[in-house]
């Protein structure tokens, strides 16, 4: 059904750290490596002159330019935020798209989608993509099919990219419950919602990048530029420097 | 918005059907015998066009009869049911008007609002979305249902009643463009927003996340020529409406009501061509769009 429910019991999602992110694309590997199987995530001409495939996460690396002072690299994984009052599950006129009472995890039934796009459309974080191959929708499942497989070990129950991360910038948990992990972190480090203005509600947060000192000196090498030469070199020098 | 030709074939057709439909349900002609066949049938014909290359945007066609099941949340599934009510609510009016069998009075009126419902849901599938503000408001159903009036107008030929519906369409296309293209700066959305970044600077696109086309890039993010549009613009607004307008006034009523037919589909082919080429998705901000006007 796509109405939304009116209460979810939890708010699974990922909280993404932009301060400690290397843009490794890691994440978008493992993501799209989990979710490759079975049915799968097509690629187009991939190893041809113009390729192109359905992925669920993809990295961007934004300049950021402060008021004073030289611009800051971010990088910008971006994913979907399993929305609270997600406009991709009412917009859909086959109830392939739903939303999880028990998780609030927005998923799509790819046996009952009939590819109109207009969930898509309706998303403003670019989180859906048409699998060209199987004419349906692909989303983000918050490896639905990894959180709760009791026959992976215990430490592998996370989403992929969240398990693969190298620098822990993802994290993964309950964001309804004030106690978990994830909204403390939230809460320390002022985690916040993607375009508010589109009235979507997201679960999951980003972490702005902490305030860092700024080195006085443009770079870093400059102590190291200044060579002063001793010994047998120095005479040189300064006997090259008379001539 | 990428302009897929099936959706704008699709959105003028049957636009222009259901309102051909919409006139003759109410009456307005009441043709009989074989002027009611080809009158109807044109509008059937238009209609039914329409709907089958609506299909073909679909990635999953064979499944089409879904999208019945979510009309309480989904537009998409509401035109659905309204589209087929039009016409299985009209059929019994138009084959009693062809051979002269009486059928009762309110089949024809209850049909007609069914195709205004149709036009309408289909107007709604475009308004209601936020993440497309040159859409997000209330000229969008206006204009569609203009374009299904003007249309309809002209096919079951009623002269006047085109003539000033030609002119009222003019007027509210460049209303629409007027008021489109402010739309996307009034939404608030930025790429300060869309990153959050907007907190510690201003942030700027410093590396995109893949070096080919995606379905994003291909579906959303259509870059249509400035000068392009403008000139399309004046086309659109020149042959949907002034120009039938003209030739509704000036020509005697059969060859008039023909050419201004044929002038109106094509100027609302070019109004649709533009309606989703202008149209910026805000999850082009990601990707260094911003508001263009």
């Amino acid at each position: 059904m796509t109405s939304l429910p009116p209460r979810v019991e939890r708010k699974l999602g990922l909280v993404i750290d932009l301060d400690t992110c290397v843009g490794c694309h890691a994440c978008v590997t493992a993501c799209k490596g989990w979710n490759d199987q079975g049915a799968g995530l097509s690629d187009q001409d991939p190893h041809g002159a113009d390729p192109s495939g359905t992925f669920l996460n993809r990295v961007h690396s934004y300049q950021v330019q402060p008021a004073a002072g030289a611009p800051q690299i971010v990088n910008f994984p971006r994913s979907c935020l399993h929305c609270d009052k997600a406009p991709c599950v009412t917009v859909c006129p086959t109830g392939a798209s739903y939303k999880r009472a028990e998780d609030g995890i927005v998923l799509v039934d790819a046996a009952a989608c009939i590819g109109c796009g207009l969930c898509a459309w309706a998303c403003p974080y670019g989180a859906r993509e048409m699998d060209a191959a199987e004419g349906v929708m692909k989303k983000c499942t918050l490896c639905v099919d990894r959180i709760y497989n009791e026959a992976l070990p215990e430490a592998d129950r996370l989403p992929a990219c969240v398990r693969t991360c190298p620098t822990g910038a993802r994290h993964f948990g309950d964001l309804s419950d004030p106690e978990s992990e994830v909204s403390l972190l939230v809460a320390e480090r002022g985690g916040y919602d993607l375009m508010p203005e589109m009235g979507t509600a997201p679960v999951n947060r980003y972490l702005p990048p902490r305030p860092k000192p700024r080195p006085a000196q443009a770079s870093l090498l400059a102590p190291l530029l200044d060579i002063q030469a001793t010994g047998i070199a120095g005479w040189l020098d300064r006997l090259l420097g008379r001539l | 918005m990428h302009p897929a030709p099936s959706v704008i074939v699709f959105t003028v057709l049957s636009g222009a059907g259901f309102g051909l439909l919409g006139f003759l349900g109410l009456g307005r002609p009441a043709p009989a015998g074989w002027p009611a066949f080809l009158l109807w049938g044109l509008g059937y014909g238009l209609t039914a066009a329409g709907l089958l290359a609506s299909t073909f945007h679909l990635g999953r066609p064979e499944r089409a009869w879904r999208a019945f099941t979510q009309w309480r949340t989904s537009w998409l599934s509401r035109e659905a049911w309204a589209s087929i009510l039009a016409l299985l609510l009209l059929a019994p009016v138009a084959l009693g008007a062809w051979t002269g069998v009486a059928v009762p009075g309110w089949l024809g009126p209850l049909g007609a609002l069914a195709c205004a419902g149709a036009v309408l849901s289909t107007a709604m599938i475009y308004a209601q979305l936020q993440t497309v503000p040159r859409w997000n408001h209330g000229l969008t159903p206006v204009i569609f249902a203009g374009f299904a009036l003007t249309g309809g107008a002209i096919l079951s030929g009623q002269t006047t009643p085109a003539a000033v519906l030609c002119l009222g369409l003019s007027g509210l296309l460049a209303l629409s463009f007027r008021i489109g293209d402010g739309r996307f700066r009034a939404s608030g959305a930025t790429l300060a927003t869309a990153t959050g970044l907007g907190t510690i600077g201003a942030p700027a696109v410093f590396e995109l996340p893949h070096t080919g086309g995606t379905y994003l890039t291909r579906e959303m993010i259509h870059v249509v020529g400035r000068r392009h549009a403008a000139r399309l613009r004046v086309i659109a607004i020149g042959l949907s409406g002034l120009v039938p307008a003209l030739a509704l006034v000036v020509l005697p009523a059969g060859p008039g009501a023909a050419l201004a037919a044929a002038v109106h589909l094509t100027g609302a082919l070019a109004a649709r061509w533009l309606f989703f080429a202008e149209a910026e998705h805000v999850v082009g901000l990601y990707y260094g769009q911003g508001a263009r006007t």
